[in-house]
């Protein structure tokens, strides 16, 4: 098997897709003859035509607004956003239309989308090319929330995402694109070279959502993660000497409820680590879930790790960032109750 | 010093109280605007945004270059559809007002502007509307008992009473769902022309909006990807001079016609006479020539007015001068047409009167046959369970939870 970096790893799978289904459609802003800011779609247009992949103007409402109308039409457009923080103008396409279409008409219509849109920080890009907003759409009914954590899952859960009659919103660690980030941002960058998740089939195949992925398994604590925070938590885990079994949750929604679930019955213990702000983030609701389902089986509060309640600034990427030492303090913390 | 001159807001001219008075507005005579040929450059149309395409003089007769010269048997058929929207909303208006459903809207004055655009256009070219085209749904004769159905929520509605009253869906009859966020539709609809277009299929699209709803992102967003990727669609807004209580100085229609919009996208943009069936009529086959045959979108403003309130929820005696619709000088787009046709020796005053009995008869056996399924009133007897499904194609394990914990 090929060793592909995530952004490779995801080009990939649209690559596969454009080949296989002649009714996907790729396009967003720069994706087509330079291929996209981050390369996602380096090579697509050259290969599958500028009538299936295109460059779209700075108007990303408009964007999603057209691939629900291609996917009425009856196509599989899979568009990109171009950075998550600038994902809003198009939430009223997203929440009012896509996510309620097939409800709305009783499965008349439907929206098969996928919006891909790189997230998260570690890129000094300040608060405007650094959020997490994968919150504010698992808040709604309809939407699919899909976050993979390295290129294996990313090719296979990009397929789902493209094969699934739902609209997925495809939220992509960018600080993962081209190398596996523990949070140590003081120490040399990695690759992907070598890792054994960048060992991706060059093939079709799929990653079926609601299905986490057991990263580490221990028996002291149960941290939930996605993403970037994958990766630094292992590295806490790893640094602090905790067993902790680490959890990538994969989808957000669909959530694999019962993985957790028997994890935290296992270990008796749970922490959550997300990159975005605290307050109302995804991690109050696994904290939530945790508490009603395994209210018993908990020897101490639940942890959270994640962004301030602040925007994300510039200048203090890493005392923003919840990197290895804050996990690495909360593991601590969970274990001495 | 000078005082600043201060902030300026639109006002009507006229408001509840004032004899109502159109005399400012220019209305120009029928047949005097040139109808260019579909491959015309954008820039020498320009006028078109600023003019008002008119077929039919106030007398009925048809004049000009823009005379779609349709057969007798076609003007009847589009007749009967704008009498049978009106019998039909005159019905669901009374039935909301005895409590069978909780809301409706009608489209009384506005009937061209729905029912000529679909003889105009293919039966299987696509409609994304907006609240008042339900004439859309009636010229291409779907059944009336499926709309009331939905109006209704009963048990045979087919949203499985999901949408407020008037939110129709009909993939079979090429209109797609309406949505209460006003505008996304728009936008929509240019992505599903892309998609036609990018598959040589024949089919069109064509959309409408609000003159209020231009004001939305939406409007903007539709515009600028039908320009750049010339998308086979008709854009049409349909002015009819009030946003709820809003009159269409606050859509901004002071400084410039909502036609003169598509200019700045090199859109070719034509402004019509929304009450003349005839006229309605030619524009839209212009339009549809133009996008079936490569040639882009069109812009096309329908000038009418909403003659009654915005809703069953609303009073425009609040705002706007009661008698104001009776004058409206481009008058009723159903006695306009029929006095076309007289005028042509196909119709008469007695055969309009049987006619408008028959549809009412139509209208009533329909709603009998509604009702038998239920109403609002008595929750239509959809099962509450349904209430779960269709939010994902395949219920997740947290809604098959949600459904047990509701006990349903």
């Amino acid at each position: 098997m090929p060793a592909m970096s995530m952004i490779e790893a995801i080009n990939s799978a649209m690559d596969v897709l454009l080949t296989q289904d002649s009714s996907v459609m790729v396009f967003g802003q720069d994706v087509g003859y330079f291929g996209g800011v981050f390369r996602a779609t380096e090579g697509l247009q050259h290969k599958h035509g500028k009538a299936r992949v295109f460059d779209a103007p700075i108007s990303e409402g408009g964007i999603v607004a057209a691939a629900i109308g291609m996917g009425a039409y009856g196509k599989r457009p899979v568009v990109e956003i171009q950075f998550a923080d600038y994902i809003y103008p198009a939430t009223d396409q997203l929440i009012s239309e896509a996510a309620r279409l097939r409800y709305r008409t009783a499965g008349e219509w439907w929206c098969p989308i996928t919006v891909r849109s790189p997230y998260g920080g570690g890129i000094y890009g300040g608060q405007t090319h650094s959020q997490s907003p994968e919150g504010i759409f698992t808040h709604v009914a309809g939407l699919k929330t899909v976050i993979p954590s390295n290129p294996y899952d990313a090719k296979g859960l990009l397929i789902s995402a493209m094969e699934d009659d739902d609209p997925v919103l495809f939220f992509e660690p960018k600080r993962l694109y081209n190398g596996p980030f523990d949070g140590h941002h003081d120490r040399p960058v990695s690759s992907w070279a070598g890792h054994p998740d960048a060992e991706v089939p060059a093939g079709h195949y799929r990653i079926p959502f609601g299905q986490a992925r057991i990263a580490r398994e221990g028996s002291d604590v149960t941290v939930l993660a996605y993403g970037t925070m994958v990766h630094v938590a292992l590295a806490a885990a790893q640094e602090t000497g905790i067993d902790a079994e680490v959890i990538d949750l994969r989808s957000l929604a669909p959530l694999d409820l019962d993985t957790i679930v028997a994890s935290v019955h296992k270990t008796g213990r749970c922490m959550v680590v997300h990159e975005a702000t605290r307050t109302c983030g995804f991690g109050a609701e696994l904290a939530a879930l945790v508490q009603e389902h395994c209210f018993f089986a908990l020897e101490a509060p639940i942890e959270r790790v994640t962004g301030w309640d602040t925007p994300y600034p510039h200048a203090f990427e890493w005392e923003y960032f919840p990197g290895p030492r804050r996990v690495g303090e909360a593991l601590l913390r969970v274990m001495s109750v | 010093m000078n005082q600043a001159p201060g902030l300026h807001v639109p006002e009507p001219h006229l408001r509840p109280g004032d004899r109502p008075d159109f005399s400012d507005l220019a209305i120009p005579p029928a047949g005097i605007v040139p109808r260019p040929a579909i491959d015309s450059a954008p820039h020498d149309m320009r006028e078109l945004a600023y003019a008002l395409i008119r077929v039919l003089d106030d007398d009925g007769i048809a004049h000009g270059e823009w005379h779609p010269h349709l057969s007798p048997d076609r003007l009847i058929a589009g007749l009967r559809a704008m009498m049978l929207t009106r019998a039909y909303d005159s019905r669901m208006v009374r039935v909301q007002r005895q409590g069978k459903t909780s809301f409706y809207m009608k489209s009384t004055g506005e009937e061209a502007v729905a029912v000529a655009a679909a003889h105009a256009l293919d039966r299987a070219d696509m409609c994304f509307p907006t609240y008042r085209q339900q004439g859309l749904l009636i010229a291409r004769d779907w059944p009336l008992v499926d709309m009331m159905n939905q109006v209704y929520s009963n048990s045979h509605d087919r949203l499985k009473g999901r949408q407020m009253p008037v939110f129709y869906s009909s993939r079979e009859a090429g209109f797609f769902s309406i949505s209460g966020n006003l505008g996304t539709q728009y936008s929509q609809a240019v992505g599903w022309a892309m998609a036609a277009a990018s598959d040589s299929d024949p089919r069109i699209a064509a959309a409408w909006i609000g003159d209020g709803a231009t004001a939305e992102g939406d409007f903007h967003y539709a515009l600028t990807f039908a320009s750049v990727y010339q998308a086979p669609v008709i854009l049409n807004v349909v002015n009819n001079q009030w946003a709820i209580s809003s009159y269409t100085g606050i859509a901004g229609s002071e400084q410039a016609t909502f036609a003169a919009r598509g200019l700045g996208f090199g859109i070719p943009a034509l402004r019509v006479d929304g009450n003349d069936f005839l006229a309605v009529h030619a524009v839209t086959s212009w339009a549809a020539e133009r996008a079936r045959a490569g040639l882009g979108p069109t812009l096309i403003e329908l000038f009418t007015y909403r003659a009654e309130g915005h809703s069953t929820s609303d009073d425009p005696s609040r705002y706007r001068p009661v008698a104001e619709a009776g004058e409206w000088p481009l008058g009723d787009p159903i006695a306009r047409l029929k006095s076309h046709l007289i005028g042509l020796q196909a119709w008469s005053d007695e055969r309009h009167t049987a006619l408008e009995q028959a549809l009412a008869d139509e209208v009533r056996a329909a709603g009998k046959e509604a009702e038998s399924f239920g109403t609002l009133q008595d929750s239509g007897g959809i099962p509450p369970e349904t209430m779960f499904d269709d939010v994902y194609r395949d219920m997740p394990a947290h809604l098959v939870d949600q459904r047990r914990q509701a006990g349903l």
